[in-house]
């Protein structure tokens, strides 16, 4: 189980994220909703360390980590525990699609670089991009880069994927194809942290939503009771705006 | 006006190309130690490392504000009477010495920009991954980095062979100093000089075309 207590974190005084305790049970996919600034994408980010938090404790498992006092290997352990898809795909751009999955697994993880490129052959057939094994990402469309950045989460065997926005950045024409990727993986019993906008992608996988407003979580729970029966104020707003 | 003496010049022609090999050499092997240390410098000012950061502010600073030909009549002549271990210093060497410590400054900075130029993402995917900053840098960030800075860096090693000339002034007999000599034999110095400058910009425009062939190359990447 991952548990997350007390996570805080400021910029310049502004508190992002105000107290965060969350836990997560194996297999569960849980989707953050709530207005721009809220802190939903710091919460990802701090969970992966891209950003530092000031204070709380993150576990999985036995593995506990201090945030506040985390130590360059706990931050790598800490990686390894989880994966993260971009809102932007972040593929590497010197790297081609199977490359890209295969480089987390030859480089962190130790793998046989053969190894590594078998592996990402088959998450490559996997998200249907076989035929693109060899393009460069600056070569690929929005929704096929999105669907390697998935793949590469995919092939970290991660115990908790982060997903940011995975849609924002796609043209419309893109949105489906990546959604239903994500819905396979999401199919799998990966436990996942999703942000997104897309409401009824949410309603259609998450076992749990949480709603975040001022760098807390205000109300959470399943999407049946989260869209059909919000209790908080601001959610019944949040969501009047959007249906 | 008298007619130019072309007997003369394609006499002394393979006398100059002779000293071809020492000005390539003295400028390969100065270019490829100010690579290394230009990359060690850039490396050090991105990720700000305490105090190296401090030195390697002084360094650039230094070796961009003061002449190339005071550096190295300071390496040459200056140093051994301080460190007098430093007499057994050779002209080649204290060139070399010289033209890798001033090219490292302008290359750090280049360096410096390019690696800044690479998009953010590429650093936060490489770590979220767990990758070191070591190998975020040398797996993905450098050699995008290298895209970027690879025109530059080719104008600067062909900054660097025409400096070779100087090491004339510390008595190494190179391309430009076997010139001088032959000049001065002769007293056609009208011939002598055309005639290696002739021999230099052949090689900067080879150069230039190596140069257009690495772009291509280094560009495949983010070609459609």
């Amino acid at each position: 189980m991952i548990s997350v207590r007390g996570l805080k974190k400021s910029y310049n005084g502004q508190k992002v994220l105000n107290g965060i305790d969350l836990d997560i049970e194996r297999g569960e996919r849980i989707v953050i909703i709530g207005p721009s600034g809220t802190g939903k994408s710091t919460l990802l980010r701090t969970l992966n360390f891209l950003e530092q938090p000031d204070a709380g404790t993150i576990s999985f498992d036995t593995l506990k980590i201090d945030v506040a006092n985390a130590s360059s290997a706990d931050i790598k352990k800490l990686r390894l525990h989880t994966a993260f898809v971009f809102q932007n795909y972040a593929l590497f751009a010197n790297r081609t699609a199977q490359e890209n999955i295969a480089e987390g697994l030859q480089v962190v993880r130790g793998w046989k670089k053969k190894d590594a490129l078998k592996r990402a052959s088959e998450i490559l057939s996997e998200i249907g991009l076989s035929d693109k094994a060899d393009a460069y990402p600056a070569a690929l469309s929005g929704g096929q880069q999105q669907r390697v950045g998935i793949g590469r989460a995919m092939a970290a065997n991660a115990d908790l994927i982060l997903v940011d926005e995975p849609t924002s950045a796609l043209d419309p024409e893109w949105v489906e194809e990546v959604l239903q990727l994500m819905g396979k993986v999401a199919a799998a019993h990966q436990t996942m942290l999703i942000v997104t906008h897309e409401m009824r992608f949410a309603r259609d996988i998450a076992d749990r939503v949480l709603f975040m407003e001022g760098g807390r979580i205000v109300e959470q729970g399943p999407p049946e009771k989260i869209f059909s029966q919000p209790d908080d104020p601001r959610l019944k707003q949040f969501l009047r705006k959007l249906l | 006006m008298r007619p130019l003496d072309f007997d003369y010049m394609l006499s002394i022609l393979p006398v100059l190309l002779k000293y071809l090999p020492l000005t390539m050499g003295m400028a390969s092997i100065s270019m490829l130690l100010a690579l290394g240390l230009s990359c060690l410098v850039a490396i050090i000012r991105v990720l700000q490392i305490p105090i190296l950061n401090s030195l390697s502010k002084v360094f650039i600073s230094f070796f961009r504000g003061t002449p190339l030909l005071v550096q190295l009549f300071l390496f040459y002549y200056g140093l051994p009477q301080i460190f007098t271990s430093l007499t057994a210093l050779d002209g080649v060497s204290a060139a070399i010495i010289g033209l890798t410590l001033h090219f490292s400054a302008y290359m750090a900075e280049s360096i410096r920009a390019a690696i800044l130029g690479v998009d953010r993402s590429q650093w936060e995917a490489a770590r979220s991954i767990g990758m070191s900053e070591g190998q975020m840098m040398r797996r993905i960030i450098l050699p995008q980095a290298a895209r970027v800075a690879a025109p530059t860096l080719v104008n600067y090693f062909i900054d660097l062979i025409k400096s070779t000339s100087l090491a004339f002034t510390l008595g190494v007999t190179e391309l430009m100093g076997a010139t001088q000599k032959e000049a001065a034999g002769s007293f056609l110095y009208f011939e002598s000089f055309i005639l290696v400058a002739l021999i230099y910009w052949v090689i900067v425009e080879i150069l230039s075309h190596i140069q257009k062939v690495l772009e291509q190359r280094l560009g495949k990447a983010v070609a459609r």
